[in-house]
């Protein structure tokens, strides 16, 4: 009796002790696994680096946009752009012929950004139109540019754009957004038939939500009503 | 601008002083070599208004410029 106990024991040791074993090397080896020596460790960027960037970009935009357009920005994450299709006197002209048959200043006001001439060069800087623009862009950051009428609100079309570094194409890496929206201000406002020759156009929705460029809109409205009721606001 | 960092100040001098425009005029020469746009902030001085004016060429920068911005060449996104 006192043998086969022995052996039943024995037989239960030699099944046991393996597992045992084994449960031992992996809990010793999971603590090892744990202490990465110092080349296995994943290198992180900076990420100071991108907020100290973002945030001399938004330093070096406030300095360059007027006043409206930066709190706009700081205040909705956009910047809205009017366009500089029309000349003040083709206005001027379109209100004749609209108080004369009525035709050519409705067919005027429906029309779309008019096509950017070829070749021409940069215009001289002219005075902003007293009256609402016959169309007008809202710039976010990283984002296609959205042409709108502000008139009706209707949406236009998107131009995807973008500023892409080819001297550091290997990163990957993009301006900072505040960089972006720089960019594109200054190319619309310098020369917006070039920027417009060189983005891909494309129908309202293909990337930007309407619903929330609408909202974006009535935003805007609600802002700038804000703005004008402030003690503070500027004289227009 | 440069992606990763922000605004880099390449250079800076008085355009008045020889030595300083040359050193302008090549610093502004290389960026376009290299394919970057150039925009100089300007102001209406009648209405004060801020815009930009795109510049090819170092002779189309305003005398009272404070400042040239180089950023990359827009490409169809």
């Amino acid at each position: 009796m006192l043998l086969v106990l022995l052996t039943l024991a024995l037989l239960v040791a030699a099944l046991v002790v393996p597992a045992l074993v084994a449960t031992a090397r992996r809990r010793s080896r999971r603590p090892r696994s744990r202490r990465r020596r110092p080349s296995e460790l994943v290198a992180f960027g900076d990420p100071g680096r991108e907020r100290r960037a973002e945030q001399r970009a938004r330093e070096l935009l406030r300095s360059c946009v007027n006043d409206e357009e930066w709190e706009m920005y700081r205040d909705l994450g956009f910047v809205r752009v009017f366009g500089r299709g029309l000349r003040r006197g083709e206005v001027e002209g379109a209100r004749r012929g609209g108080a004369e048959g009525g035709q050519t200043g409705a067919a005027l006001l429906r029309g779309r950004p008019s096509d950017p001439p070829s070749g021409a060069a940069p215009s001289p800087p002219e005075e902003p139109l007293a009256d609402t623009p016959r169309y007008a862009y809202l710039v976010y950051p990283h984002k296609p540019i959205l042409a709108y009428e502000p008139q009706s609100r209707r949406l236009l079309s998107e131009y995807c754009v973008e500023f892409p570094d080819l001297s550091d194409a290997v990163t990957g890496s993009r301006l900072p957004d505040s960089d972006d929206v720089l960019a594109k201000w200054m190319a619309l406002t310098g020369d917006e038939a070039r920027l417009l020759r060189d983005a891909n156009m494309h129908l309202p929705g293909r990337q930007l939500d309407p619903g929330r460029v609408r909202r974006d809109l009535w935003r805007l409205q609600e802002w700038e009503r804000r703005r004008r009721r402030s003690p503070n606001a500027p004289p227009r | 601008m440069k992606p990763g960092h922000g605004e880099v100040l390449l250079t800076e001098g008085d355009p008045r002083l020889r030595e300083d425009e040359d050193r302008l005029v090549e610093a502004f020469r290389r960026e376009l070599d290299e394919g970057m746009w150039a925009a100089v902030p300007t102001q209406d001085p009648d209405t004060g208004r801020r815009q930009a004016r795109m510049v090819q060429d170092y002779g189309q920068i305003p005398p009272e410029a404070e400042r040239v911005i180089f950023f990359p060449r827009a490409a169809g996104g």
